[in-house]
């Protein structure tokens, strides 16, 4: 975990009309830093998590990415809003696994994969498929590469997804609740994905409610809560010795 | 189940009554569906006796045999197929630019979707063809100055102005059956696009149109059913499709019931060639789809493939 952090962001803001689902988050991810974001259903995770890869755009605040600022150019103290494709090119160097998949339902899993790959970064597609290949044997399944999305149970979709994104060599991987539409019986599966790539060194933003797994994986953990961060540290810290009384209630709740 | 059946059945032994819940001696009877039999006697019934109308009335069979391949027939088949397949490709394209226009962020592509749409939705068919036809009236040489420049009488045939007419107003329709088609993919796609850094127009094509086609198909179908005999509207600007080239003929030998038939055992023909098309086609865009019947025979066909 070395050099400039990969994530920065400076008082963000975000409305929803008159919902306030964003009230001023300031965060720091580090290279190769693993972190997980807590919080009740409506505290703003996903929401934050989704501003990080401009799928929602900040009304207040600013996110760097890697140094580069997201959605917008500076030219001296003046800030211009990015263009699309500028705003795709930012888009296509993280990663974003999303909770309930979106597979590309007319392709097979293979084909999923490289979409991204060919159609965005234009690389040769016999490449392509050796590394889709590869990314499919790495999350175990290989033997499903010509399965449509249909096909696949909730925990191979996810996996799938997972997959795709890593074609498109992410130096970020953001996580939104990536198990909260499995089965419990299929979680286990997608963890363990998530847990090797942790330990690959990938930086992972990862927005859950599997506590287990922020004790075990994450470098630090955040607590969020009404659109802020209400309680930042390490997984003991904020799991085991929460402080804020918030934060204890919703341990509290959520641990059996 | 066996032994559970044995169980229940047959707990008692030989001596004791058997079970009421036993099933061993008990056997289906199927329904006999006489309101079916009825309905179908009665159906068939009148439907000979229709046959049998036709066949002693007053119509030469000879004559539609002799007409069913006649020349001027088959130059009017050509002409209805090949101005419903150009029409329907003009439509098409013109449809899917327009709803993307109409769902684009931009206000102004939007406001001129609107505007097409609003306009040839809103007014009749006919009255847009006979508008083409007489183009002229408005516009009496059009062109690009300093490029070329023609004479609207020589460009503005009756064909130019069927397929303008028709198509342009296939367009107006088709737009609203692809928005329908596009919002009819979960948002979650767009956004996947999204997150591996695809544009909106790629997007567009790569996933959201491709998974689109499945809803988008079968009104298209329907619509290019329509347009086959749509074509025949422009027969009042004198295009020589089949049924404008049948009623030539009629007045001619006042054989009208026989040309009739004539022209109407063609559309029947050609509507059912296109049916068959269309069942093709929307098992080709069931791929990767819910399990529905087209999905399972498209799995068949894939794995007979293979």
């Amino acid at each position: 975990m070395t050099g400039a952090p990969m994530v920065v962001a400076q008082d963000v803001h975000k409305y929803f009309g008159s919902l306030h689902a964003l009230n001023g988050v300031s965060l720091e991810v580090a290279r190769g830093e693993v972190l997980c974001i807590i919080g009740p259903s409506g505290s703003g995770k996903s929401t934050f998590l989704r501003c990080i890869n401009q799928l929602e755009r900040a009304d207040r605040g600013a996110i760097w990415i890697d140094q580069e600022l997201a959605g917008f150019r500076r030219v001296g103290d003046a800030l211009y809003e990015l263009t699309d494709a500028e705003t795709s090119r930012q888009r296509a160097s993280i990663g974003m696994v999303f909770q309930r998949f979106n597979l590309f339902g007319h392709l097979t899993a293979l084909q999923n994969i490289i979409e991204g790959p060919v159609t965005v970064q234009h690389r040769p597609r016999a490449e392509a498929v050796d590394e889709a290949q590869t990314l499919l044997e790495r999350v175990g399944l290989a033997a499903k590469r010509d399965a449509y999305p249909s096909e696949l149970s909730g925990g191979q979709q996810q996996r799938v997804a997972i997959a795709r994104a890593l074609a498109m060599r992410p130096k970020l991987m953001l996580f939104d609740e990536p198990t909260s539409a499995l089965d419990p019986e299929l979680v286990g599966e997608v963890l363990g994905v998530m847990r090797n790539l942790a330990t690959s060194g990938m930086t992972m933003l990862v927005v859950t409610h599997e506590l287990g797994f922020a004790r075990e994986v994450s470098n630090r953990v955040v607590f969020m809560d009404e659109g802020a961060i209400v309680e930042a540290g390490s997984p003991q810290e904020i799991l085991v010795r929460p402080q804020q009384p918030r934060t204890k209630d919703f341990i509290a709740a959520v641990l059996p | 189940m066996t032994t559970t059946r044995a169980e229940i059945g047959g707990s008692g032994g030989d001596s004791s009554p058997p079970s009421p819940y036993s099933l061993a001696h008990l056997r289906h009877v199927p329904r006999r569906h006489t309101h079916r039999w009825i309905a179908a006697a009665l159906i068939l019934l009148a439907f000979g006796w229709v046959v049998h109308a036709f066949a002693t009335g007053q119509i030469e069979w000879e004559i539609v045999a002799q007409f069913f391949t006649a020349r001027a027939i088959l130059l009017g088949l050509v002409n209805t197929v090949v101005m419903t397949v150009l029409a329907m490709l003009l439509g098409i394209v013109l449809g899917v630019v327009f709803a993307i226009m109409f769902m684009s962020p931009n206000p102004v592509l939007k406001w001129v979707a609107w505007v097409y749409i609003w306009f040839f939705r809103g007014t009749p068919l006919m009255l847009q063809l006979l508008l083409w036809f007489n183009l002229a009236l408005v516009f009496p040489t059009i062109g690009i100055p300093g490029l070329f420049e023609a004479r609207t009488v020589m460009v503005i045939t009756p064909f130019m102005a069927t397929l303008l007419g028709l198509g342009i107003n296939q367009g107006a329709y088709t737009a609203e059956v692809v928005r329908g088609g596009i919002l009819s993919v979960d948002i979650g796609q767009t956004e996947a696009a999204k997150a591996i850094g695809m544009g909106r127009l790629t997007t567009l094509r790569r996933i959201v149109l491709p998974q689109a086609m499945r809803v988008i198909i079968p009104p298209i179908g329907n619509e290019v059913i329509s347009m086959v005999k749509l074509t025949s509207v422009a027969s009042v600007i004198q295009f020589s499709e089949i049924l404008r080239n049948a009623q030539t003929i009629y007045y001619a030998n006042a054989r009208v019931i026989e040309l009739l038939i004539v022209a109407a055992g063609w559309y029947l023909i050609v509507v059912t060639l296109l049916s068959i098309g269309q069942y093709f086609l929307e098992l080709h865009f069931a791929k990767g789809a819910a399990p529905t019947g087209v999905r399972v025979r498209a799995a068949a066909a894939r794995e007979r493939s293979i």
